[in-house]
């Protein structure tokens, strides 16, 4: 599959008139086409620092734009627009409107790391892709994507327990997200497992939900846990010149 | 086939005690079947998953370290972790260890803090449940040790992203014949040939099932997971055989899911490979947990004279 660009010549910008006459000579229809000119003026000269500040970011600035990790990308093989080295470029231009225009897919990355795997220059694509949904967030383009929702969750529980349970993660995820339980799929696919198993795993599943499976004497690296992620919240805002109030529920 | 992994650390993380139970249960009998010993590590905990890292890729670190750390103090130069998540985060963990001193100073940091020595790299050795049957009882060995051969049955061997990628955390692949290859893996192949499984030649051995966005971008996992499946039965396969629990769960989920919403039904079976080879070893399908995964199938299996 050939590397999928996203025109800058946008539909919007295009110009056409039904009727054109230019000195006696009528042009009409597609010999009126014109581009507006494009002025870029609101260029943030400190995007590639903000992003390269962030976690997964730092590597950024090595990216010489060859297009490896877009042609492996997974998401990018079904949605065109999924486009990683375009929102490098975007990143190291400083871009930032053009970025945010796909504000509402970048945070569908699926961490497969083929983009790491194909790239030359150790530019870590994939952290880099979450790096920048991560500004999104911060900077306020985005609320809190269904995918941080559950990353949120699931960090939530190893922080503080040491372990996890997957049925009470599932129960907070669709609670935090707004959506029922019992989708179709799911209850037929738990209906056809009840029917299958024994009284006494049945009972070790129903217990560990129960009773939350965790690492003894976790208090300890749980405080300490903590205490770094709220240090390096501070330090993310402040390197993006954001007032040093936590942000929602990071953890 | 090496005697260093008779005896291992056994990582079986969090997915193993709860939808990949069929996986811990399989990859302790099989074990036993073959006379390898597996002392489960003390007190383990998670280690971060596909999750952890979105939130500080340092904290992943800490907490795959701290397994490490556990291996090492019960006297182990090796720790087996059947789960893809657990084995790439203990790799990596490993390697940012061993190459960044950031990753050194949080983590001596955080385990300050929290009264404990922080791991040095290099002191344990991390190796995936196909790595250790295959060294440990060798290809030879285990060919003869099949009681209740597989038969020809047709097995797609699915891999999925975090065995092979990104390449730089395992630096024992890519190194010629014998060992691992991170772009066509064969490990599961040689293995399961040697339980009689006829493998298919499956393409998608590490294309992505989207594990990391199940539930939160369920259509596109659906879709990706739909592709593998098809795939599969395309070249042929009864069965995807899986050596993940992410994977595994995804497969069997989105499996349902695609019957259900999207209204594309497949009928290739899913099975953890060592259920696979427990019950060419002679065990039932009852002893590897064939009846713990989500999707049934006991018909196949029945029919081929397995478990």
């Amino acid at each position: 599959m050939p590397i999928h660009e996203k025109h800058l010549i946008r539909p919007e910008n295009l110009l056409r008139k039904d009727k054109l006459e230019v000195e006696g000579v009528d042009v009409s229809g597609d010999w009126s086409t014109f581009i507006q000119t494009r002025v870029i003026t609101d260029y943030n000269e400190s995007l590639q620092d903000e992003i390269a500040a962030l976690p997964g970011g730092e590597n950024i600035h090595r990216c010489w734009q060859c297009g490896s990790c877009t042609n492996a990308c997974t998401v990018n093989a079904i949605n065109p627009d999924f486009n990683p080295r375009y929102w490098i470029y975007l990143i190291r231009i400083g871009l930032e409107s053009e970025l945010v225009r796909d504000k509402d897919i970048i945070w569908q990355c699926v961490s497969c790391n083929k983009c790491t795997y194909a790239c030359p220059r150790d530019v870590v694509p994939e952290a880099v892709v979450h790096a920048t949904a991560h500004w999104l967030e911060l900077k306020g383009y985005v609320p809190q994507k269904p995918s941080v929702i559950f990353d949120d969750a699931f960090s939530g529980q190893v922080f503080a327990k040491g372990k996890i349970e997957e049925g009470r993660l599932m129960r907070k995820f669709f609670a935090r997200t707004g959506q029922k339980l019992a989708q179709p799929w799911l209850v037929a696919m738990v209906k056809g497992m009840v029917a299958r198993l024994p009284v006494t795993l049945m009972m070790r599943l129903g217990l560990a939900g129960l009773i939350h499976p965790r690492t003894r004497g976790w208090s300890g690296k749980r405080d300490a846990i903590n205490e770094y992620v709220a240090e390096q919240n501070a330090k993310h805002r402040r390197a993006l010149g954001l007032n040093a109030q936590p942000t929602e529920s990071r953890t | 086939m090496t005697d260093k992994y008779q005896k291992v650390a056994y990582y079986p993380g969090c997915a193993l005690e709860g939808t990949g139970h069929g996986y811990n249960r399989s990859t302790k009998e099989v074990g036993k079947a073959l006379g390898l010993d597996l002392v489960e590590l003390e007190n383990w905990n998670c280690c971060g998953a596909m999750e952890v890292k979105n939130v500080d890729p340092k904290l992943q670190t800490f907490l795959s370290a701290r397994n490490l750390k556990i291996a090492e103090e019960m006297g182990f130069k090796t720790v087996m972790a059947p789960c893809n998540g657990c084995y790439h985060n203990l790799k990596k963990a490993e390697y940012d260890l061993a190459h960044d001193q950031s990753s050194r100073e949080t983590v001596a940091k955080l385990s300050a803090k929290s009264g404990e020595q922080p791991y040095q790299a290099g002191n344990v050795e991390t190796i995936h449940a196909l790595d250790w049957i295959k060294d440990a009882v060798g290809i030879e060995e285990l060919r003869k040790r099949v009681k209740n051969s597989l038969n020809g049955l047709k097995v797609a061997n699915y891999y999925g992203c975090m065995y092979v990628r990104p390449r730089h955390i395992f630096p024992e692949k890519d190194k010629g014949p014998g060992s691992e290859s991170t772009s066509k893996p064969h490990f599961m192949d040689d293995i399961l040939a040697a339980a009689g499984a006829e493998n298919v030649e499956y393409p998608l051995k590490t294309a992505c099932c989207g594990g990391a966005h199940t539930l939160s971008d369920s259509d596109t996992s659906t879709r990706l997971v739909l592709n593998l499946l098809t795939t599969a039965e395309d070249c042929g396969a009864d069965v995807i055989a899986t050596e993940c629990p992410t994977c595994h769960s995804g497969l069997e989920m989105h499996q349902m899911r695609a019957e259900k919403v999207f209204g594309k039904k497949t009928r290739v079976k899913i099975l953890y490979f060592t259920q696979l080879l427990g019950m060419a070893l002679g065990l039932s399908a009852r002893r590897v947990g064939v009846h713990e995964n989500f999707s049934d199938s006991r018909d196949l299996l029945k029919a081929r004279g397995l478990g």
